[in-house]
């Protein structure tokens, strides 16, 4: 079996929401040398860069802050946090705290922003989605995908799909390409159908502390139910949620990304990949399974793995890896951020894959194949770079189409 | 300046609906509950004047499905007192029943003005204002999506919508009944930490109203739309369904 270390945590969760006031003694460790500024890919399009935000903060001038366009503009991709001297939690610390303040204040939401939460608390995903039609997508995977409810018995592996891959349809593909995935492998493993709801990234980092209290309970509650040996999880923030924030608040499971799953198994993964597919590919980091978990190696091991691959690497990769610009909520906040910036991060990124010469954009996060699809279309890359989740490249060399 | 806000819960689409082995009504088991979405809006169009003048604003809810959950976000978003008006009853009424309860819940009291959703989802009548309108003796105007209160206090000059994308404004003399189609503005968002304070607090009201005698309408039969001729339905994967659509559209001529 193949071993990969999992780094350590490169964050300090911390209180989740300082409260504007109690903040200020953490953050007075700032320098103010402003790299938190210099790095932010969308510190151009705010009224005050992170280093000014963090500097009213100490000079008492948090509410002016709150009133301008920077709450919203921060994609939480952290590279402000990890290049932080003082290791301040700057994207998800004090920008959950100036969006609660936006909240607390009784200002406006955006609409795309607002349908998505109320959604979430009606329904436990932002689309707004039947629960009761959470396991859909399963029934056309052409391999069992049991419920762990009907099971009633343990599983070696609770699979938790989580919203995009539940109910997005380009996602939904991908999730019933990991289903034959793990049914091949021989995984004894089960999801929670109709009883899942969101894990809550999103609503933390949109600074809706109510809603993500609400949904821990209940999803603490629901985990707690059964009995399994890990937690598979497709969603890289999801993941990073529930690996390093829920245990804080009482919810401590083992649990898996996909792309860890799948790299400790390469060795019997290995003699399954049997299409070569004769391309070069270059990946794109999440933030989330980089910056935010330090998933590096797994999802390049996996690519390399695949018979024909040709890895490449675009100019900013692992640490240094351009967000796609969705997330802390801001995959809802496209048309005002679009508003505001010169391009769209995936626009971007896209244009530093096709760089690369590659032929596909490999992915490893559900916001993903629509976002770059869309950027493709944008940049005229459409046919010419493809983008392409893990998991539907390892499906098409193992022969699972 | 009094506001009352009456609400009402219908079926939630979103959960989808089935029709009873009786084949006139909807199936209770299959129903999720929600606020009207009209009626969301009139208790916007409330907490907005009560922004703007003072207004107390309260809010009555009967009591089918999530009302409290209404009547709790109600108050939380700023309303001054809600009340759930229970009614006895175990289906939510029709337009005709339920204009009788809300008349025994607010007559008598100090209302200037009665906002209420211009329509539900449930019935598409529209007759639930014109109602109340008729039993209170008061003055009643539909499809408003403005309101402004004269500074006297004595009329509002509301804005109605009319076909065509016209619009008009009327002065109408307080009392009154309203209407809403849309508030001003979207609906507010409440923050779930706010609302859950409100739940704790169990600040609901509760007035038990005795059964009205207004005679219910009565459905002979509830079907799903049926499939019109000359009707084409589009089939297979999007990108197949995507070619037919441009393929029809370039047949007539309709793309360049």
């Amino acid at each position: 079996m193949a071993t990969f270390q999992t780094p350590p945590v490169p964050e300090k969760p911390g209180p989740l929401f300082p409260e504007i006031a109690g903040a200020e003694d953490k953050f007075r460790t700032c320098i103010q040398c402003g790299v938190c500024s210099g790095s932010c890919p969308m510190g151009e399009a705010m009224d005050f860069s992170p280093r000014r935000a963090v500097k009213m903060l100490l000079d008492g001038r948090f509410d002016e802050v709150v009133g301008s366009n920077t709450p919203w503009l921060c994609i939480s991709c952290h590279t402000c946090a990890v290049r932080c001297p003082s290791q301040l939690q700057i994207s998800d610390g004090l920008f959950p705290a100036l969006r609660s303040g936006v909240m607390a204040a009784g200002k406006a939401l955006d609409q795309d922003l607002q349908k998505a939460l109320q959604n979430t608390y009606l329904y436990g995903n932002p689309m707004g989605e039947s629960p009761r039609k959470r396991a859909e997508w399963a029934k056309t995977a052409g391999v069992p995908v049991p419920i762990i409810s009907q099971l009633k018995r343990p599983v070696d592996v609770l699979w938790v799909v989580e919203c995009y891959p539940s109910f997005q349809p380009r996602n939904q593909e991908i999730s019933r390409k990991l289903a034959r995935i793990l049914n091949a492998l021989g995984v004894d493993f089960a999801i929670l159908g109709h009883e899942e709801r969101c894990l809550g990234d999103c609503e933390w980092l949109a600074g809706e502390r109510g809603l993500f209290e609400m949904l821990i309970e209940r999803n603490i509650e629901i985990l707690n139910k059964y009995r399994f040996r890990e937690i598979l999880m497709t969603d890289p923030h999801s993941y990073r949620t529930l690996r390093n924030v829920y245990p804080a608040l009482g919810g401590s499971f083992p649990v898996k990304h996909l792309v860890q799953f799948l790299a400790e198994r390469l060795d019997q993964l290995k003699p399954l990949l049997k299409k070569k597919l004769n391309a070069t590919v270059t990946y794109h980091d999440s933030c989330c399974l980089g910056r935010k978990t330090g998933h590096y190696d797994e999802p390049r091991a996996l690519l390399q793995a695949i018979p024909g691959v040709k890895l490449v690497e675009m100019i900013q990769n692992r640490e240094s890896a351009l967000c796609c610009g969705g997330g802390a909520s801001t995959i809802y906040l496209d048309r005002f951020i679009e508003e505001r910036v010169k391009d769209r991060l995936a626009d971007r990124r896209m244009q530093q894959a096709a760089a690369t010469k590659a032929e596909i954009l490999a992915v490893a996060c559900p916001f993903e194949p629509s976002r770059f699809e869309d950027a493709a279309k944008i940049t005229g890359q459409e046919g010419k770079l493809v983008v392409q989740d893990i998991i539907e490249l390892l499906a098409e060399s193992m022969e699972l189409v | 300046m009094n506001i009352a806000v009456l609400a009402k819960q219908v079926p939630d689409l979103v959960e989808g609906v089935e029709i009873d082995a009786g084949g006139k009504a909807v199936d209770p088991t299959s129903i999720r509950y929600i606020l009207s979405e009209s009626d969301d809006h009139a208790l916007e169009e409330a907490l907005l004047l009560k922004e703007r003048t003072q207004a107390r604003v309260e809010v009555f809810s009967l009591e089918t499905g999530e009302a409290r959950d209404t009547l709790c976000t109600a108050l939380a978003k700023g309303a001054d007192r809600v009340v759930m008006v229970r009614t006895g009853l175990d289906t939510p009424p029709d337009n005709h029943t339920a204009s009788k309860i809300f008349v025994s819940a607010i007559a008598g009291l100090p209302f200037d003005l009665i906002l209420t959703g211009v329509r539900a989802i449930d019935d598409l009548d529209g007759s639930l204002g014109g109602l109340l309108a008729g039993y209170l003796n008061l003055p009643y105007v539909g499809l408003i999506r403005k309101v402004e209160i004269s500074s006297d206090g004595g009329t509002v000059v509301v804005e109605k919508e009319y076909p065509g994308g016209y619009a008009a404004e009327l002065e109408v003399r307080l009392p009154a009944v309203l209407g809403i189609q849309a508030a001003e503005q979207p609906p507010r968002y409440v923050p779930v930490s706010r609302l859950r304070q409100v739940m704790k607090a169990g600040m609901v009201e509760e007035l038990l109203t005795s059964p009205p005698t207004a005679q219910p309408l009565e459905v002979e039969r509830l079907f799903q739309p049926e499939e019109g001729k000359g009707a084409t339905m589009l089939c297979g994967s999007p990108e197949e369904v995507a070619r037919q659509i441009t393929n029809l559209l370039s047949e007539r001529r309709l793309l360049r």
